[in-house]
């Protein structure tokens, strides 16, 4: 079951991998042959590297330097495993999916009676018996980033998710991605469409049962929000600490749809997460939000890409990052506006704080503005916490690490204060007093 | 015991000298005034009592209640009774007035092993407290002096003062940038903090402040020392004929 992608002898890995891992991959036919296209153009880029211009930060040959075997599908020991992580990260008040080790574990997740405006089927029941659409769909994202060719070459399962027109789902639906242990990788791709004028929140979370190190997680997401429709959006990645977790998104918005996305990021050892975001109906919103909190020697890539090719749409940024230690923070926004796309409003304000003389943090910035009559604008700013402000609390009372918190969740609840739904709000709130009270 | 002793202080920033061996006692009960020129060293003083990183003391000492406090983290003097009124209260974005006026207190209850207040309590008291203020409900949730004007950063500080029931009140310039009755609220908020075992250092320009709050000394400082010292009538002397005798003096 072993899939090794030899870097050197790359027709060699092209072949044993099919042969290998051909039983596990669903789909046959034009399915087969569109993994085989994707397998050939990851083959052809290799892992991206820091000549590779989207990922000049974040260069995987020094940092990933090769892609893990295929996880083996779950057994009943690693279905415990991840049982007893699951306990510890569940989350109240949400409609759980569960995907272990790459695989739906439909023992572990709550998908009876979601009624009749949600319908979840699994990638491997979509590619296997999905319409021709549908199965097109899930092939949209674009193979000329490598790391999704791998993903589509190689997506084992995942959850496509689709809400009727008109719906208002109550309670957010929940996929939480469990590594059991192994030391492998997992390539799982979802999809959700939101039906016009529906209205739903999806979290994504991400972590590693106990003992669970060295593992891959290899991700991505298709979303279609419908014309009037709202998808809110939280991402949320607790892996291992010694974990990789690559991931994508591509998302559409029709007319007057409304798209919140927020990410916190805790967990993982190198984490990228790249979202193309393509608003491609009039008057449409967009917001993108996150917080990195890194230490040790994590590394963190967020890359965005805000697409606006229609008018009177707008869009709005806000990122914070964190860093201890020699950890690293990279935050890439594109923000493009084309001929035509008058009345955007584009802003983006990324700031990083640095919390040791070995952190860093990469800040780009991008905006290319081909349309006349628009509001757009970025900023961004690194720096240390405010010695007057510190000073201050602690006149107060509040020794240096109580008032370097304070000051902290203050710099992350800019961020964190966009998130619409306030229990995945004071998640993210509590996630991040957690992750100050660890410092001591 | 004294309260407060600083014994022939000198004090340096970046390479020059600012503090040229000052001294001054202060005992439990009393109410000091400093006045003095700009740039005479008074706000200086005042930040190395509470210890704020980058002055460096190349001589002389601070005893609070006998104890060096010059070895003291700002928290430590904090929790110990000493209180600092800034001259410029800091701004500080996403961190609600409320929430740092609970962590401040139940902080400095901590270090000093008292139990910290329950939530009723505490806002029982913070709302008794800005209501003697004039503080409204509203300005409490704000964000930490945002968006408050001159004089109501001002009586934030008080606030925390009465709230935070120090030994040692050094109150930097609380007079300026407040109207008539702002400064006549103010001024009755410190009064009555006024007590037997509670001392208040007052840094003034204005004779006037010292009508409402009535010291038992005035100091006054020129170029890093205190060049003369006496009684309330001092101030009455400096209002009439200015600093320039002293500061030939100095
Ligand atoms: N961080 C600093 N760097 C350089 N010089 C400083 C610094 N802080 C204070 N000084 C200098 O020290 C001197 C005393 O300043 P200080 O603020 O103590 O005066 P002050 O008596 O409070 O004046 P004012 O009445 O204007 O408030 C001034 O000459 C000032 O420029
Ligand atoms: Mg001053």
């Amino acid at each position: 079951m072993n899939v090794v992608l030899a870097k050197t002898d790359t027709a060699r890995a092209n072949s044993e991998i099919l042969a290998v891992a051909r039983d596990r991959l669903p789909g046959t036919g034009k399915i087969a042959d569109l993994r085989r296209q994707a397998l050939e153009a990851h083959e052809r880029l290799g892992l991206p590297h820091r000549r590779v211009e989207d990922w000049k930060y974040t260069d995987l040959r020094v940092l990933m330097r090769e892609v893990l075997p295929l996880a083996a599908a779950p057994d009943a020991a690693a279905l415990q495993r991840a049982a007893a992580a699951l306990k510890l990260h569940a989350i109240a008040g949400v409609r759980r999916v569960v995907l272990v080790d790459g695989v739906f574990a439909p023992d572990l997740s709550e998908t009876s009676d979601l009624g009749k405006d949600v319908g979840i089927r699994t990638l491997r029941e979509a590619l296997e018996t999905g319409d021709a659409a549908l199965q097109a769909q899930l092939f949209a994202p674009d193979n000329a980033d490598s790391m999704v060719a791998l993903n589509s070459a190689l997506m084992t399962d995942g959850l496509v998710i689709e809400i009727a027109d008109n719906a208002v789902v109550p309670l957010p639906l929940h996929i939480v991605h469990i590594a059991s242990g192994a030391p492998a990788a997992m390539f799982t791709r979802s999809l959700i469409r939101v039906g016009k004028h529906a209205s739903v929140t999806l979290v994504e979370s991400y972590i590693g049962a106990e003992g669970a190190k060295t593992y891959q997680v290899h991700d991505s997401l298709v979303v279609a929000i419908g014309d009037g429709a709202r998808l809110d959006h939280v991402r949320l990645i607790e892996d291992s600490r010694e974990a990789f977790n690559i991931s994508s998104a591509v998302v559409t918005l029709g007319a007057n749809a409304h798209f919140n996305t927020f990410g916190m990021n805790t967990g993982s050892l190198v984490s990228r997460y790249q979202a193309v975001i393509a608003v491609a109906g009039e008057g449409s919103r967009v917001e993108t939000n996150g917080v990195n909190l890194l230490n040790g020697r994590q590394h963190a890539d967020t890359t965005l890409f805000l697409d606006h090719a229609v008018p009177n749409c707008s869009s709005r940024e806000i990122f914070r990052a964190v860093i201890d230690d020699r950890g690293h923070s990279v935050f890439q926004g594109r923000i493009i506006v084309r001929p035509g796309a008058q009345k955007t409003d584009a802003k983006m304000m990324t700031r990083a704080l640095l919390l040791s003389d070995e952190a860093e943090a990469d800040n780009k910035p991008e905006l290319e503005i081909f349309a006349d009559d628009v509001t757009c604008g970025h900023g961004a700013t690194t720096g240390a916490l405010d010695d007057s402000l510190l000073f201050y609390l602690r006149a107060r009372g509040l020794s240096e690490k109580e008032a370097q918190a304070l000051l902290i969740q203050a710099f992350v609840g800019e961020a964190i204060e966009q998130i619409a739904h306030d229990g995945l709000r004071d998640l993210a709130i509590a996630a991040a007093q957690r992750w100050l009270a660890a410092r001591g | 015991m004294s309260l407060l002793e600083v014994k022939n202080l000198q004090v340096r920033v970046e390479e020059r000298e600012i503090l040229h061996g000052l001294s001054l006692t202060v005992n439990p009960g009393e109410v000091h005034a400093i006045m003095g020129p700009n740039g005479s060293g008074k706000s200086t003083l005042s930040h190395v009592i509470a210890g704020k990183p980058g002055y460096e003391v190349t001589g002389g000492e601070i005893l609070f209640k006998g104890e060096n406090l010059l070895e003291m983290s700002p928290d430590q003097r904090s929790s110990k009774g000493v209180f600092l009124a800034f001259q410029y209260p800091v701004e500080i974005p996403g961190v609600a007035t409320m929430t740092f006026l609970r962590t401040a207190l139940n902080a400095q209850r901590k270090a000093r092993g008292e139990s910290e207040f329950s939530t009723p309590d505490f806002l029982k008291k913070v709302r008794s407290v800005a209501a003697s203020l004039n503080i409204p409900q509203e300005m409490l949730r704000r964000g930490v002096n945002v968006g408050f004007s001159g004089g109501e950063k001002k009586r934030n500080e008080i606030l925390q003062m009465a709230l935070f029931e120090p030994s040692l009140c050094i109150l930097d310039e609380m007079d300026s940038g407040l109207d008539i009755d702002a400064l006549r609220v103010a001024a009755d908020g410190v009064n009555a903090l006024r007590s037997p075992d509670r001392a208040m250092v007052v840094i003034t320009h204005y004779q006037r402040l010292l009508n409402y709050i009535v010291p038992d000394f005035v100091h006054v400082m020129s170029k890093g020392k205190v060049v003369k010292s006496g009684g309330k009538e001092l101030a009455l002397e400096l209002e009439a004929s200015g600093y320039a005798q002293f500061e030939a003096a100095a």
